[in-house]
């Protein structure tokens, strides 16, 4: 058996004393999507990046070609902008939502 | 003299069958702390009642040097016997013969076992141990897993269907379980997963073990895949025996009745609850307070603990507990819990066993995450399973019920029979705390001392509602009980119902939220 503290969980701003599962205890606080970074939607293996930094690219372009499940994926910008930062490099295994580009 | 050299050959051919792969290869099998696939058999059935059918079956794949191997009963074992008496059918995986794999005639055999088990109307217990696909037989490999997945969806409701993974169960296979009833899991021994360790590495750069991807512990804590848990083989088998003894042997028969026994004297019902809505304590308590003998099996005891189900008798007979648990996440409704309760109804419905609900819980868990999980779809499952259940069904307020699990836990709005409240009970649109600050917002906030006045509200508001004779009032509670009331309560409505009788409106089937 796990230990795991009693803690505190509130619902319509009452507090119960109770054991808090895993998942919940280490559950993430939400981050809404931003849309300028480009994020492998699946694990997988950077083929090529189509960008670099600097470079202004338009909404629909196509920015990085991920290998993932047997199909080369490619992996387009939702925004006109410009090229902030390229986070990996032709080759790189990625985790699933790992940002692969930023545009700004 | 003739015959008695037939007998002879008889038994020596049978002899060589039980070795399966070869004494080498049950070393290596014992080595991993597993039994054999016929001594597991046996040490599940009554002793002496095992009979083997099919022992002499062999494939008769040609392709890639099949054709020159010989594999005994071609790694499975197929037969008939006693739990305490009760007829079952069963079948073995043997690991010792070519890794217990699927090929052609193993299926065969186990379908020729499933259907036995449908048309004679008997529990089946499959025992998985086997490393896959049996590659060299290609698609009649598929065509193996696809046959038995249509009986075990075919039987579903109609005869218990138990699945025991002592070994790999990996890739497809893994189906065949997942439509049944109750999985059974041994630490270190169990290793369910549709892709292995090796293909998540290759693809995607994870290393992870089989234990930690797809072992005992993870399919009962995290995935809800298993549904009991043990240390060793000789563990699990007692718990499938304990199990047997709780179920009726099909859809049409009930359970088998037992001697009546009063609960033990230790549980004192009326010290397990605190007055105090927001302190926890453990709702098994209360169930063993209730329950012939203080025995409650519980089931998927480590997952979604927030839920406790499981078996019991009350008055000789088999009952389903479902309880809210306060003692772990306040006892809320979530996307898990839901899936939890809302299966086990279904089964206690589809076998004509009573279902015994406790209700304590503050409402559904709140957070993006619970949201975007779907615990619209999820928690529906419960509306929907409790709804549909035409079995006897009686509910026992304890404490909170408030809002929508209120009406999810088995509230008389969804058909119970008998709803009965402690004096302990609050059943409420929600915790007076919420409801006061959105009742008296105006006056909380301009008032110069807001927090004075917000503490007079929720005062206010729990004198007034914060109990059960406001839904007595209205009939939605049929009777406020003392704690100490209950057990002779719950046998008097189930004796009540007894011959309960309910038509529901012709349909093929319904659409359940899954």
């Amino acid at each position: 058996m796990e230990n795991r503290d009693t803690g505190r969980l509130t619902v319509d701003q009452t507090d119960y004393k109770t054991r808090l599962s895993r998942s919940y205890a280490e559950r993430k606080p939400y981050a809404p999507p931003v849309p300028g970074r480009i994020c492998s939607f699946i694990p997988g293996t950077v083929v090529e990046i189509l960008v670099s930094e600097g470079d202004s690219v338009s909404e629909g372009d196509d920015i990085v070609i991920l290998d993932a499940m047997k199909m080369k994926n490619r992996l387009k910008s939702h925004i006109s902008g410009r090229v902030a930062a390229v986070n990996v490099a032709p080759g790189d295994r990625v985790t699933k939502g790992a940002v692969l580009v930023e545009i700004v | 003299m003739a015959l008695e050299k037939k007998i002879r050959e008889l038994k020596e051919k049978r002899e060589k069958m039980l070795l399966g792969g070869g004494e080498e290869a049950i070393g290596k099998q014992k080595a991993m702390g597993k039994n054999t696939a016929r001594e597991r058999i046996m040490a599940i059935l009554d002793d002496g009642s095992f009979n083997e059918y099919d022992m002499f079956v062999e494939h008769d794949a040609r392709d890639f040097g099949m054709d020159k191997k010989h594999l005994p009963s071609d790694g499975v074992v197929i037969g008939t016997g006693t739990v305490h008496g009760n007829p079952v059918a069963i079948f073995a995986q043997d690991f010792t013969v070519a890794g217990g794999s699927l090929g052609l005639m193993h299926s065969r055999k186990i379908t020729k076992i499933m259907d036995h088990a449908l048309k004679m109307r008997i529990p089946l217990i499959g025992i998985n141990d086997s490393g896959g696909a049996r590659i060299q037989e290609g698609v009649n490999s598929l065509a193996g897993y696809g046959e038995i997945f249509f009986r075990n969806t075919i039987s579903s409701g109609v005869i218990p269907q138990i699945s025991v993974i002592l070994g790999p169960c990996a890739g497809g296979a893994v189906y065949s379980p997942a439509l049944t009833d109750f999985v059974f899991v041994v630490e270190n021994i169990s290793k369910m997963f549709i892709t292995g360790p090796e293909v998540i590495k290759t693809v995607l750069g994870e290393e992870i073990s089989m234990e930690a991807l797809g072992g005992a512990r993870v399919h009962c804590e995290v995935s809800g895949n298993a549904h009991f848990f043990s240390m060793s083989e000789d563990e699990c088998f007692s718990q499938i025996k304990r199990l047997i003894s709780f179920i009726p042997r099909n859809n049409e028969v009930r359970a088998q009745v037992t001697e009546v026994r009063p609960p033990e004297s230790s549980y004192d019902i009326d010290r397990i609850v605190p007055g105090d809505p927001t302190l926890p304590y453990d709702v098994r308590e209360v169930i063993r307070a209730v329950a012939d003998s203080s025995d409650f099996f519980e089931i998927q005891e480590m997952y979604a603990r927030n839920m406790v189900i499981g078996f019991g008798r009350l008055g000789g007979r088999t009952v389903g507990f479902v309880a809210n648990q306060p003692m772990e996440m306040a006892g809320v409704l979530d996307v898990d819990s839901s899936d939890k309760a809302a299966r086990f109804i279904r089964y206690c419905d589809a076998f004509s066993i009573p279902i015994i609900t406790f209700v304590d819980l503050p409402g559904y868990l709140p957070g993006v995450d619970q949201e975007h999980a779907g615990v619209i779809r999820h928690g529906a499952k419960v509306l929907y399973a409790y709804s549909e259940a035409t079995v006897p069904k009686l509910t026992v307020i304890l404490r909170k019920a408030y809002g929508g699990g209120y009406i999810a836990m088995s509230s008389r709005h969804l058909g119970a029979d008998f709803v009965f409240a402690w004096p302990t009970a609050e059943i409420a649109v929600m915790g007076p705390e919420g409801a006061a600050n959105i009742i008296f917002r105006k006056e909380i906030t301009t008032a110069a001392n807001p927090d004075e006045v917000r503490r007079q509200k929720v005062e206010e508001y729990k004198e007034k509602f914060a109990n059960p004779y406001v839904a007595a009032s209205r009939g939605y509670v049929d009777a406020v009980i003392e704690p100490s009331e209950t057990r002779r309560l719950l046998l008097h409505g189930l004796e009540v119902s007894e011959n309960k009788d309910v038509q529901m409106p012709w349909k093929k089937h319904g659409i359940p939220p899954f």
